[in-house]
């Protein structure tokens, strides 16, 4: 805003001070309208509160966060932590913040997958590949995710079959309107060595890579880094495996008439609103995707080509590491689209943080400055820590110029 | 030219003429053959695009399956197979255990609801007129070359807004212009001073900034306190003779509460988000703080927790008998929400601009509304407006969350509909919500489209 830098050039130099009235004079000005907007605010926050602590006592509502070791009475269906009918509202937040994690991770992982893979093929030279991808992104991004989570729940896992004409899929799973029933792994004794090896081979895996590029970057031999890895990563393991009697069992599914005993049970809620968001946030990251390549301009790929690169390397080595650096942004905040669309979960009945605290707790003890505050506080605390990472991580990547 | 002529006509040429020249020495040059048919027309296309090599062969024939797999289905379910006509759910039910496609009847039939809600049937005319106002704002504003766009812009940002408040409501829209007068019949104090100091403020500035002196702008400001006032008063008795039935907005519904609420934050939106966006560039810090936790804040949590909010928390930070109702509080929650991520958009222009433009405007002596409102904006804005209008497509398919705070909007009313009894047929709910996507897509496409245009004429004014 306008501040000393605006002043009248004819004063620049002159000795005297320029005689202006102070609601001419743009400093004075400014201070002034800073004074008015704090004391505007601060009246506004001020209101607020004074008549939210009027209210509450009116409507006899308790104020302050008592409430948070009470007893919670309600079940909820998916959590990742004991959790009964009888645990507190604490207890029920963890459990609705835990559930809210697990649909960001898994839906982040398969929305970067299937984005990657459409925005590449929304470059394809393929007619039809490109034509589908972008058939699909236009599709999807001009829908809203809330009509797309409601058609997959209602629509479609609805749909499904009872429990009694549950559909039998290959390996012992079920699949019915109560959701998808699969094998529990039961590891035996021996099944912590295979895990150890497979840690090992991870870690040769990072060490081996790491060797193989500083080799490729002092002497340009390149070294088959993809098969040793595969060798230490699932070779190996699955040797170690077979060779302890595959120390593993399954606790099977066992389809009763009226219910399922056994087995993992994937709640259709969770499986639809995961799919939703995939499927939504995939089309907006697979535009990320796209434009990042196409960012990279097509003199790189001809020099690249120039030198002797087949397409391959000239894919891995030149162009990504540099579409990369204007991929990520977007790439960051589509993340975090996905972990706040995770709200969304209300509509579904998703046990999510949303659905628990800000749905159920709120309404029982209808502490509503409280849970709002608390359920706000949380999404952005997730915000900035990811936007923190991100940042991080861009700083490390950018551009090095001289 | 001799230089430039083909190897073969010069060679012609330097043979000598008479008895050693022989008949088979070519003195033309040999017409170029055609390009072999297989790289030419349908052919060459397909070879070219689809089978270049072997992998982008086993991509076209994947492509190809996958196309075969889902269109077929679609084309079935919503066209062939699909059922057009009919009274009730009889229709869309199972014959001989097949089940038929698509149940457009059911849209049909209750095709009323989805686009009035619950909108009295006698009193739907009100809301075809403000399609109609809407479509003429919108036409207006994106058709570039309408004539007089800037009463277009007064049209579409001042009166529409008005004219379908009192349309669909049926409550004088100007009845604010009392308060002043109302403050000394017991109305709201606080209220009436705050309209009273807007008007007249607004007058002293419209004439201060028309180079008046102070004295004669206090005056214009007196004359339009007591213009605007005598206005609303007269108007405020005029209004019950028009006689507008009043329609509560827990009537409103469908299609057209989707549109009045998009409406209401494509207009809202812009403005704020311009204020935050300079408040964000501004240099002082009280502005500046208050700009930045505001934008951060709102685009760090979801629009569900602020829908929430602006539901459950509004009522308790209002004093003791101003009620708000219910619509209106998702359009303060919604409006605000847009216009932090509106403020972004524009910050972006405004980086993009550069630093000469604002030396240039302030070496011109403009202040600081001045250089923004003549200078900056307009360029800054023009460069956004693919943004801007995406941001309107996020607002759009947003709008769509209202539902969860028990507004019927038009998601709701396919919600509704789609288990109504008389309608229960297993292909009704997909129906149902693929007619929801379709009229979704085709105005997010349709803004989508615009956007790219635009972005395309810019870029054409870029290229010097």
């Amino acid at each position: 805003m306008s501040t000393s830098d605006t002043r009248d050039p004819r004063f620049e130099g002159s000795a005297e001070k320029p005689r202006v009235a102070f609601w001419n004079d743009p400093e004075k000005r400014g201070y002034l309208f800073q004074i008015v907007l704090f004391l505007l605010v601060g009246y506004l926050i001020y209101m607020a509160g004074s008549n939210a602590v009027d209210n509450l006592q009116k409507q006899k509502i308790a104020s302050g966060f008592g409430f948070w070791n009470n007893t919670a009475g309600f079940d909820i269906g998916q959590r990742l932590i004991s959790y009964e009918t009888t645990s507190t509202y604490g207890r029920a937040f963890w459990v609705g913040l835990l559930n809210t994690l697990l649909v960001a991770v898994v839906g982040i992982f398969f929305a970067t997958l299937l984005g990657f893979v459409i925005g590449v093929a929304r470059l394809s030279k393929n007619f039809l590949i490109n034509k589908l991808a972008t058939i699909y992104v236009e599709l999807i991004r001009n829908t809203p995710l809330l009509l797309q989570l409601l058609f997959w729940y209602n629509a479609v896992l609805k749909a499904l079959p009872e429990v009694r004409a549950s559909l039998q899929l290959p390996g012992g799973a079920y699949l019915n309107t109560r959701g998808l029933f699969m094998p529990e792994p039961v590891p035996g004794d021996k099944f912590s060595i295979v895990l150890w090896v497979l840690a090992a081979g991870l870690a040769g895996y990072f060490l081996y890579g790491r060797w193989a590029r500083t080799k490729q970057e002092a002497t340009g031999a390149q070294s088959p880094v993809l098969w040793v890895g595969l060798g230490l990563v699932v070779g190996v393991p699955l040797l170690v495996f077979l060779a302890l009697g595959m120390p593993l069992s399954f606790n099977y599914p066992d389809l009763g008439r009226f219910n399922i005993r056994g087995g993992v049970q994937i709640y259709p809620e969770f499986v639809a609103l995961t799919l939703g968001l995939v499927i939504y946030t995939a089309s907006f990251i697979a535009e990320a995707v796209r434009a990042g390549i196409q960012a990279v301009s097509k003199g790189q790929t001809e020099a690249s080509h120039a030198l002797g690169l087949r397409p391959g390397p000239t894919l891995n080595l030149v162009v990504i590491p540099q579409a990369m650096r204007v991929i990520i942004p977007p790439l960051t905040s589509q993340y975090l689209n996905l972990t706040k669309n995770s709200s969304l979960a209300v509509a579904i009945g998703y046990p999510d943080l949303v659905q628990v605290f800000a749905g159920t707790v709120l309404n029982q003890t209808g502490q509503a400055v409280e849970v709002i505050a608390i359920t706000m506080a949380v999404y952005l605390t997730i915000s900035l820590v990811t936007s923190l990472g991100m940042n991080w991580y861009n700083a490390r990547k950018a551009l090095v110029e001289r | 030219m001799e230089e430039n002529l083909a190897p073969g006509a010069v060679a012609g040429q330097m043979a000598p003429t008479g008895a050693l020249a022989h008949a088979y020495v070519q003195n033309e040059p040999m017409p170029p053959l055609p390009p072999p048919a297989s790289m030419v027309g349908i052919v060459g296309w397909v070879r070219q695009n689809l089978f270049s090599s072997i992998g982008n062969s086993v991509l076209t024939i994947v492509a190809i399956l996958l196309a075969l797999w889902i269109i077929p289905g679609f084309v079935r379910f919503l066209l062939t197979d699909a059922v057009w006509t009919g009274p009730d759910r009889e229709v869309c039910l199972a014959k001989d255990g097949v089940l038929p496609g698509a149940c457009w009847a059911f849209v049909k039939d209750r095709l009323g609801f989805f686009i009035y809600g619950f909108y009295p049937v006698d009193q739907r005319w009100r809301v075809d007129i403000f399609f109609v106002l809407g479509a003429i704002g919108v036409a207006w504003m994106l058709w570039l070359k309408a004539p007089r766009r800037d009463i277009g812009m007064i049209y579409f940002l001042i009166v529409l807004p008005l004219v379908v408040y009192a349309l669909l409501s049926g409550k004088n829209p100007l009845a604010f212009l009392t308060y002043p007068a109302g403050m000394f019949g017991g109305g709201s104090i606080p209220l009436g001073l705050l309209v009273t100091a807007v008007f007249f403020l607004g007058g002293f500035f419209v004439a201060r900034a028309r180079n008046m002196e102070i004295g004669p702008s206090l005056a214009v400001g007196g004359g339009a306190l007591l213009l605007l006032t005598l206005g609303g008063k007269a108007l405020a008795g005029i209004w019950p003779l028009i006689g507008l039935a009043y329609v509560d907005t827990a009537k409103w519904g469908g299609l057209m509460v989707t549109l009045v609420v998009a409406g209401v934050g494509i207009v809202a939106s812009l403005p704020l988000g311009i204020l935050l966006a300079l408040g964000r560039r501004s240099k002082l810090p009280v502005v500046k703080f208050f700009a930045v936790m505001f934008i951060e804040f709102v685009r760090g949590v979801p629009l569900i927790t602020v829908l929430f909010m602006a539901n459950t928390m509004l009522p308790l930070f209002l004093p003791e008998g101003v009620e708000f109702d219910k619509l209106l509080r998702a359009l303060v929650g919604i409006g605000l929400f847009a216009s932090a991520y509106m403020a972004e958009v524009v910050r972006a222009g405004l980086q993009a601009l550069p630093k000469g433009q604002y030396e240039g405007a302030m070496a011109m002596g403009l202040g600081y509304w001045q250089m923004m409102r003549l200078i900056v904006l307009p360029q800054a804005l023009k460069v956004t407006i693919p943004n801007i209008v995406n941001t309107y497509i996020g607002l759009f398919k947003d709008t769509s969350l209202l539902l969860i705070v028990g507004i019927f909007d038009f998601l709701k009313a396919i919600e509704t509909a789609r288990i109504d009894p008389q309608w229960a047929a297993p292909t009704v709910s997909p129906t149902g919500y693929a007619f929801a996507a379709i009229v979704y897509w085709l105005f997010c496409y349709g803004m989508a489209s615009y956007a790219r245009a635009t972005e395309r004429r810019l870029s054409v004014a870029d290229k010097r």
